[in-house]
């Protein structure tokens, strides 16, 4: 016998994944007017939305994703207004340090590069005025490249507070629900098949993050997305010695200090990605070499113990930035995913450029460096 | 090169004991790690080390644990006291601290026997210095001797008749025992009387505790509500409802006590499958005939698996260190078919205690200004506020607020922050869900991390 | 106050906060701590409010104390060794943020 069928769920627009990507667009879709339904298979802000280092960085971008992260920094920059809540989105330098002039050398010259393309948010700061920022550093640093107005935010807090906006603008979520296939009808909506019925929209979005390729492969658009599975660490509180968010050149290794006292620590080796089962282990071994990085350059870290670590499920692009935009191949089909460990950032642009996109046909953002089409091309080739 | 041994238990109650010696015995290759410096985990704490006079306060239980123990000691497992393992990957390598320095070790089978811990009594001033358990107050005597002069004894469960027991033994018998039962358990606990008589003996035996805890003179108070521990910088005192009138006991230290839930931090690291166990009101890990969990190599044993106490877990340990045997190709004596009918009659008691000693209400569902995570001082007010929000669960509510993410890791938070959030959201507690445990199960200091040593290319290479 | 049945074992001498105290061949430090009387052993992360052991058996961390210069060791899990220096470990409060 047939269940009867169950009842279909019409919007302007299906987004698929309820991270921080999916959210923003529906926030910003729900925001010009746009019916919006948004389908996550676990909770949203479950996954590298909700548990990532919270960076808040321009520093070092791809020049490609220069203008999304600057029009995201504009946002970040008023988000307790425009979230009524704060994200836990604190102001500070994000800066990566140089122990050799060498490497002080390619930062001057990636600065020189940035201001001749018109951006001034990267400078090169001294010794001393990184010691301002940081109290307990290795005498080898000499120098650093510096965003002195980047910042960290609560990833779970901003994510959920986003959804929230979202939802008050009419946006609906449905959590817990697979999207499992996609078809378009012949009246030329999509038809998201779920375990909990269809959903039908004459506009796509996939946001699914690093489960983002079963979907475009099957839409005739296969993706060569990495599993990737960046690994964090907290530690025990510590006085205040440190605001600033802080890398180096040759070490991997990302450092920040919390209001609470705590250190987080990530941007070492990575722990193992399991998308199959939602899980991303923690490697202990391997992390010897951040414990061993952080002691050095901060020697106040000798006397922290790690409380709690844990690793998040990214999508990597081999290029490293993401998948964004229009579907090469079908009108009504949008992309944004593959963010490569650094799309927590571009979240609230981004958002606001995949709304503008979808809801006027254009953006003055060039995405054409993000294009689907840059892989299809590569495996024409090969 | 990584150390592989055929067997690790981790816990040396008496579940790990029983399961090292069976498995050691029949010939595997066994490890026991254990974070305490002797044999006998939280109920024969110190056994081997007790003295005469000691052990005639303890009881004859306890002694019992002696020969669990000796047993031990003779068998061919291998032994590392002082060794606390706070992680396990799915590639089954135990990562643990000894001695201030990390090791490792992989085994082909893990018997998590880590027993329970006390449900958390979030209840006003329990945060105060002066305010333990009432199990820390039977370790304090178990191993140095040590007791509180000027104590009052609250809660529920069998514990708090034992150890009040154990005091008046000691010639510290507590100012007042304050019982929480609240009326009418009897009667709803009556129905599973008759099963429990198969195991009479530990009624009668209950029954002995409370009333030489009564022929001692010691105050006792039935039905108590509304606990609420007094003092500003420590414990001046302990104010209740009984009788249909306020009591307020001056003293200077609590013991609190509302039972033992599993220890789950093991089988939730490892995401084994878990259910809501009505009957006894916590979480317990799913477990096959053979006290198997969703994750084919990782066993639980004992209290960890469901409270069940020191004599069935001693037989579960039993029978899963036959068992390991068995499976691994040693001819089965019909040894474990005899273990399983005695376990099945020595929890026969169980239903009735549970029903007899299920929580205070209050305990589930403290008031808005009673802290629940202790770390971290989070307290039922914000949590529910996290809720009404719209945090879905425990690890919203954990990102949002903070709660469990202390260095207890929610040890002590976890069942209470999960039921109130079931409850703010109109659910029963079995559809609650629990904190994702993420390791290390205990903080390990950096300097010990940054000097883990270096062990080849194996595990070189399952790193991406 | 707590106190100790008869019949400790060999004396071990540490100190706490500079103040001697004796303890009994062992005593874990906590169980060494409250036999002399000394029951507030930390300032809580958040509030700075006093916190002593609580369980005793390693779950609950209240017991965290400052062993030899090493802080967040777990009083209750620790054995007492002659001339061991602890300390109360110094609240690192909250700015109320984070
Ligand atoms: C540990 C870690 C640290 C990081 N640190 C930083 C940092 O400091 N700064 C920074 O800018 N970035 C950082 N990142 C990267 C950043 O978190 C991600 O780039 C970003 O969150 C990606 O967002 P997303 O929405 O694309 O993906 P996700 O957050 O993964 O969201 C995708 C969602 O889609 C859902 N989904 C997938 N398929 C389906 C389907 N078929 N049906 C329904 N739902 C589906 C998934 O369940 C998931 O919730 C970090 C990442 C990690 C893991
Ligand atoms: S008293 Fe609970 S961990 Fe030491």
């Amino acid at each position: 016998m047939n269940a009867p069928s169950r009842p279909t769920r019409r919007a302007d627009i299906v987004i698929i994944g309820g991270g921080i990507h999916g959210c923003s667009a529906a926030l910003y879709l729900a925001q010009r007017g746009m019916s919006v339904i948004v389908l996550e298979k676990d909770s949203v802000g479950r996954h590298a939305s909700g548990v990532n280092a919270g960076g808040v960085r321009r520093l070092g971008r791809h020049l490609a994703e220069v203008p999304i992260s600057l029009r995201s920094m504009a946002i970040w920059h008023g988000v307790a207004d425009f979230l009524d809540d704060d994200c836990g989105f604190q102001v500070a330098p994000q800066m990566r340090l140089a122990r050799t002039e060498a490497d002080l050398a390619l930062m001057r010259a990636r600065v020189a590069q940035m201001q001749a393309l018109g951006y001034s948010h990267e400078v090169i700061i001294g010794s001393n005025e990184i010691r301002q920022h940081i109290h307990s550093l290795s005498d080898e640093v000499i120098g650093a490249i510096a965003c002195l107005d980047d910042g960290f935010a609560q990833p779970y807090q901003t994510t959920f507070a986003i959804q929230r906006k979202a939802k008050a603008l009419g946006a609906r979520f449905h959590e817990g629900v697979l999207a499992e296939q996609v078809a378009r009808d012949r009246g030329g909506d999509w038809q998201v098949t779920t375990p909990e019925g269809t959903f039908a929209a004459p506009r796509l979005l996939l946001t699914g993050g690093v489960w983002s390729g079963q979907l475009a492969a099957a839409l005739g658009e296969p993706v060569p997305i990495i599993p990737f599975a960046p690994m964090m660490l907290v530690t025990s509180r510590l006085r205040p010695f440190c605001h600033a968010v802080v890398g180096a050149a040759g070490v991997p290794l990302s450092f920040k200090q919390m209001p609470n006292g705590t250190v987080v620590i990530g941007g070492g080796r990575p722990g193992l990605p399991d998308p199959a089962t939602n899980r991303a282990e923690t490697v202990f071994h391997p992390l010897r070499m951040s414990a061993q990085a952080c002691i050095s350059l901060f020697p106040i870290m000798a006397e922290t113990s790690i409380v709690r670590t844990w690793a998040g499920l990214e999508a990597r692009m081999p290029d490293d930035i993401p998948v964004v935009g229009r579907s090469q191949l079908h009108e009504g089909l949008y992309y944004a995913f593959g963010f490569s460990g650094h799309g927590f950032q571009l979240g609230l642009g981004m958002g606001s450029i995949m709304a503008e996109l979808i809801a006027t046909g254009s953006t003055d953002v060039d995405l054409a460096p993000f294009s689907v089409g840059r892989f299809t091309s590569l495996q024409a080739a090969t | 090169m990584i150390r592989e041994v055929d067997v690790a238990v981790i816990g040396a109650g008496p579940a790990g004991l029983a399961a090292a010696t069976e498995a050691a015995g029949a010939g595997l290759s066994v490890v026991l790690l254990d974070e305490q410096p002797a044999p006998g985990g939280q109920i024969y704490r110190a056994v081997e080390g007790a003295d005469a006079g000691l052990m005639h306060i303890l009881g004859r239980d306890y002694a019992e644990g002696r020969a669990l123990v000796a047993a031990f000691r003779a068998s061919p497992a291998e032994y590392l006291p002082g060794a606390s393992v706070w992680n396990i990957g799915t590639d089954r390598l135990i990562d643990f601290s000894r001695g201030g320095a990390i090791a490792c070790l992989r085994a082909a089978s893990i018997v998590a026997a880590t027993g329970a811990l006390e449900r958390p009594c979030p209840i006003p001033g329990w945060t105060l210095p002066g305010v333990t358990t009432v199990g820390a107050l039977q370790i304090l005597l178990k191993t140095s001797a040590v007791v509180e002069d000027d104590l009052v004894l609250a809660g529920a469960g069998p514990l708090l008749w034992l150890v009040a027991s154990q005091l008046v033994a000691a010639g510290a018998p507590p100012r007042a025992v304050v019982e929480t039962v609240p009326k009418g358990r009897m009667s709803a606990a009556l129905s599973r009387l008759p099963g429990a008589l198969r195991s009479a003996g530990y009624l009668r035996k209950g029954l002995g505790l409370i009333a030489a805890v009564r022929r001692a003179g010691v105050a006792v108070h039935a039905h108590a509500e509304a606990l609420e521990v007094e003092g500003g910088a420590a414990v001046t005192g302990l104010r209740f409802r009984a009788g249909g009138r306020e009591h307020r006991i001056a003293c200077s230290a609590v013991g609190l006590h509302q039972g033992v839930i599993p220890n789950q931090q093991i089988s939730r690291l490892l995401r084994c499958d878990h259910v809501w166990d009505a009957a006894q009101h916590c979480f317990r890990p799913v477990l096959d005939a053979h006290f198997r969990t969703s994750v084919p190599w990782l066993h639980v044993v004992g209290d960890a698996g469901g409270i069940g106490g020191a004599r069935a877990a001693a037989l579960q340990g039993r029978i899963v260190g036959l068992d390991l045997a068995v499976r691994a190709g040693r001819p089965d004596d019909g040894r474990i078919g005899a273990l399983r009918a005695e376990l099945d009659r020595d929890l026969a008691v169980r239903p009735f205690l549970e029903a007899f000693y299920a929580p205070d209400p209050a305990i589930l569902n403290p008031a808005d200004s009673t802290i629940v995570c202790r770390c971290e001082e989070v307290t039922a007010g914000t949590v529910r506020a996290a809720v009404r929000l719209g945090a879905p669960g425990p690890n919203q509510v954990k990102s949002l607020i903070r709660t469990g993410m202390g260095p207890c890791q929610g040890r002590v938070c976890g069942v209470a922050v999960s039921t109130i959030i079931a409850a703010a959201q109109g659910a029963l507690p079995d559809r609650a869900d629990y904190y994702r445990i993420r390791p290390p199960l205990k903080p390990v200091p950096l300097t010990e991390l940054a000097a883990y040593p270096v062990i080849g290319p194996e595990v070189e290479a399952r790193e991406p | 106050m707590a106190r100790r049945l008869a019949g400790t074992g060999t004396a071990v001498r540490f100190s706490f906060e500079g103040m001697a105290v004796e303890a009994s061949a062992g005593d874990t430090v906590a169980a060494a701590l409250l036999a002399a009387g000394h029951r507030n052993l930390r300032a809580s992360a958040v509030s700075g409010a006093p916190r002593g052991p609580y369980c005793l058996m390693g779950a609950c961390f209240d017991c965290m104390v400052s062993i030899d210069g090493v802080a967040g060791r777990q009083a209750c899990m620790t054995e007492v060794a002659p001339g061991m220096d602890v300390r109360r470990m110094a609240a690192i409060l909250d700015d109320g943020e984070g």
